[in-house]
């Protein structure tokens, strides 16, 4: 292989001729070029959408309770019915493979308009849910300062609240402590015991404007009794919570008298199906990529096979007159491989280099102009570029096999016939 | 050295066949110098081929130095040219893009023999046809004359058994000629068998033996009073 000779040889042959060597190349350049940036521009989008869905934990469905649309048991169709506390630990029981059963309630938002928070001068608008502590897992959030609820705080009933940033700048002055004070929530105080800022540009502003305070201090402050207003539900890894979705809906629709066949009764939103619908998705551009990227590989390959065929007609008369001189046909053979193998790995390395430079000119402009929306960090990973090279390898064998067979198809004394 | 038996090729050129040599009986002892001559079309070149292994005969034995000379595979075929044959063509057949050093080193290089030894072989080998300061020039600049006289370096590298010149002479002028055969002439002295086809006669009549080709059978096989280049060159 690494023949001095050899290698003299097949440089003498491809630089014989520049300009078509150079042509050549560029086939084979441009097809890994293209297949390098598809590649990482799908990466791109990817990663894009990854961060909007944040590290909200997937595994995940939220429920809620809507009106009955059928008649069961005596009751009525049109029927209100509200989860209580009780569902909880009935799910807990019969559903395995669970992971987190967070009970909320909320005020605000979705639930009601006006002003509801009020400190000193200032007033808000904000959504406030009553939670257990498990809840920071499930719509994760950092706590900048103080601490986060925990059970001390639902055993005691404790009235206290953790505010989101954004409530902070609304209600606060600048350089004012905040653990500590008091804030009036549809006129009940609760004490500020942390802040938090949440991770995820989902939601943007609004995600920041949110005040979390115990389900049991929520449930008592506001009369919500025993009632649940919806549930985020997390499945343990390894466990699709799209296949546990139906039980415990099942066991919902038992515990409440509902139509077995009654599917509006309760609403759900599932997470995890939605992420599998974009990791489909990803998976698809990806494909997208690889063909498109292949294909206009193989249209290089093509150049380079249609040039050493060429190459090989040029060189009749030099071949049989080497094996006049005792060349096997295995050397020639070996030889025009090689010239096919080594011009193929040269341009598409090249093809590689000038990527890997376009990422990077890419992700600097991104750097300098800010975030894109569903837009970051376009890149590929060393695993791509190594099964391109390898299959840079096959593709130069590949592209020089015919040639190679048509050199040594020709007898030497024809061969050195021609002129 | 040679030793060819009822040999008989023939071509097919569509739905007649050519009958090109018609049982050639043929022998060759070591360090002869023997001249194969005849028109166009007697069948010296197509029996030239058949020796150098570059053709097969459809009939008939070849032995090369005893060996058996039947059924070769083209890598085998290879082999046995380059360890028993030189060749010498018309028209030199010189890689272009090599220098001389470099094709006269080629035979030697099938035979995996390493790089130095190579180079001080393909050297003396150039020397010996006077182009020693010309090891690195191309084929392109150098002399008709030149360049065969490289190619017999080229064919006497590898140290083969015999020594094949098609019309060695063909492509040059008369004085070229007789220096090219006044070279051939010393390689023979010196004990190499060597075979020349030729349909000049004063080329002819510088080797020991003639022998006459027509229409594919030998018609006249005589030892001759060899006339030595050398007079002819100043």
């Amino acid at each position: 292989m690494f023949n001095r000779d050899r290698w003299k040889e097949i440089l003498e042959v491809l630089t014989s001729n520049w300009f078509r060597t150079l042509l050549t190349a560029f086939g084979v350049f441009w097809g890994i070029f293209i297949l390098i940036i598809l590649l990482a521009a799908g990466k791109g989008l990817e990663n894009g959408i990854r961060v909007d869905f944040g590290d909200i934990a997937t595994n995940t469905m939220f429920m809620w309770t809507r009106r009955t649309t059928k008649p069961y048991e005596g009751l009525p169709k049109d029927r209100r019915f509200e989860f209580k506390r009780s569902d909880v630990q009935s799910i807990r029981d019969n559903v395995p493979n669970l992971r987190f059963i967070s009970p909320r309630n909320q005020l605000g938002g979705f639930s009601g308009g006006g002003n509801n928070v009020i400190r000193g001068l200032n007033a808000g608008a904000y959504n406030v849910y009553g939670d257990y502590p498990e809840i920071i897992n499930q719509d994760p959030m950092t706590v900048t300062s103080g601490r986060f609820i925990n059970y001390n705080d639902i055993e005691q009933n404790r009235k206290v609240a953790v505010i989101g940033l954004g409530v902070k700048n609304e209600l606060y002055d600048k350089g004012e402590e905040v653990l500590g004070t008091y804030i009036k929530i549809q006129g009940v105080n609760f004490m500020v015991v942390g802040t938090y800022k949440k991770n995820s540009s989902d939601g943007g502003e609004e995600a920041q404007k949110e005040i979390f305070v115990p389900f049991t201090a929520f449930s008592q402050a506001f009369n919500m009794g025993e009632v649940v207003g919806w549930m985020a539900i997390t499945a343990n890894d390894g466990h699709s919570i799209s296949v546990l979705k139906d039980d415990i809906i099942n066991l919902m629709k038992s515990n409440h008298k509902v139509h077995p066949e009654d599917t509006r009764a309760i609403g759900f939103f599932d997470l995890y199906q939605q992420y599998n619908r974009v990791e489909s998705l990803f998976a698809g551009i990806r494909w997208i990529a690889i063909i498109v990227g292949t294909f206009v590989l193989i249209s290089g390959i093509i150049g380079v096979s249609n040039i050493m065929l060429i190459v090989v007609k040029e060189r009749t008369k030099e071949i049989g007159i080497r094996r006049a001189l005792g060349e096997s046909p295995w050397s020639i053979k070996k030889q025009i491989l090689m010239e096919s193998i080594f011009l193929t790995l040269i341009s598409g390395m090249t093809g590689i280099i000038f990527g890997a430079l376009a990422i990077y000119g890419i992700n600097t402009l991104l750097d300098s102009v800010g975030p894109v929306d569903m837009f970051l960090n376009p890149s590929v990973s060393v695993k791509v570029v190594a099964g391109a090279l390898s299959v840079l390898v096959i593709a130069g064998l590949l592209a020089g096999f015919l040639p190679a067979n048509s050199a040594i198809r020709v007898r030497p004394i024809e061969a050195l016939r021609t002129e | 050295m040679i030793e060819i038996k009822d040999l008989h090729k023939s071509y097919r050129m569509g739905s007649n066949s050519l009958h090109v040599l018609k049982g050639i009986n043929f022998s060759v002892e070591d360090g002869e110098l023997v001249a194969i001559m005849g028109s166009s079309g007697s069948g010296k070149s197509t029996l030239l081929n058949i020796l150098g292994m570059l053709d097969v005969a459809d009939s008939g034995s070849y032995h090369l130095d005893g060996v058996p000379i039947k059924d070769l595979s083209e890598t085998k075929a290879a082999q046995y040219r380059n360890k028993f044959l030189g060749f010498i063509f018309q028209s030199f057949n010189l890689i272009n893009y090599k220098n001389a050093i470099e094709n006269v080193a080629l035979p030697l290089y099938y035979q995996r023999i390493g790089r130095k030894e190579r180079q001080e072989k393909a050297l003396k080998y150039l020397e010996r046809v006077g182009l020693k300061q010309w090891a690195t020039h191309l084929p392109s600049e150098l002399s008709g004359g030149q360049k065969q006289r490289v190619a017999i370096a080229r064919a006497m590298a590898a140290e083969p058994k015999v020594l094949l010149a098609d019309e060695p002479t063909g492509a040059l002028d008369s004085t070229t000629s007789y220096e090219v055969m006044d070279l051939i002439q010393k390689i023979n002295d010196e004990g190499n068998t060597i075979l020349v086809v030729t349909h000049e006669e004063d080329i002819a009549h510088m080797c020991k033996r003639i022998v006459h080709l027509k229409d594919g059978v030998i018609v006249e096989d005589k030892m001759v009073e060899q006339v030595r280049a050398a007079q002819y060159v100043q």
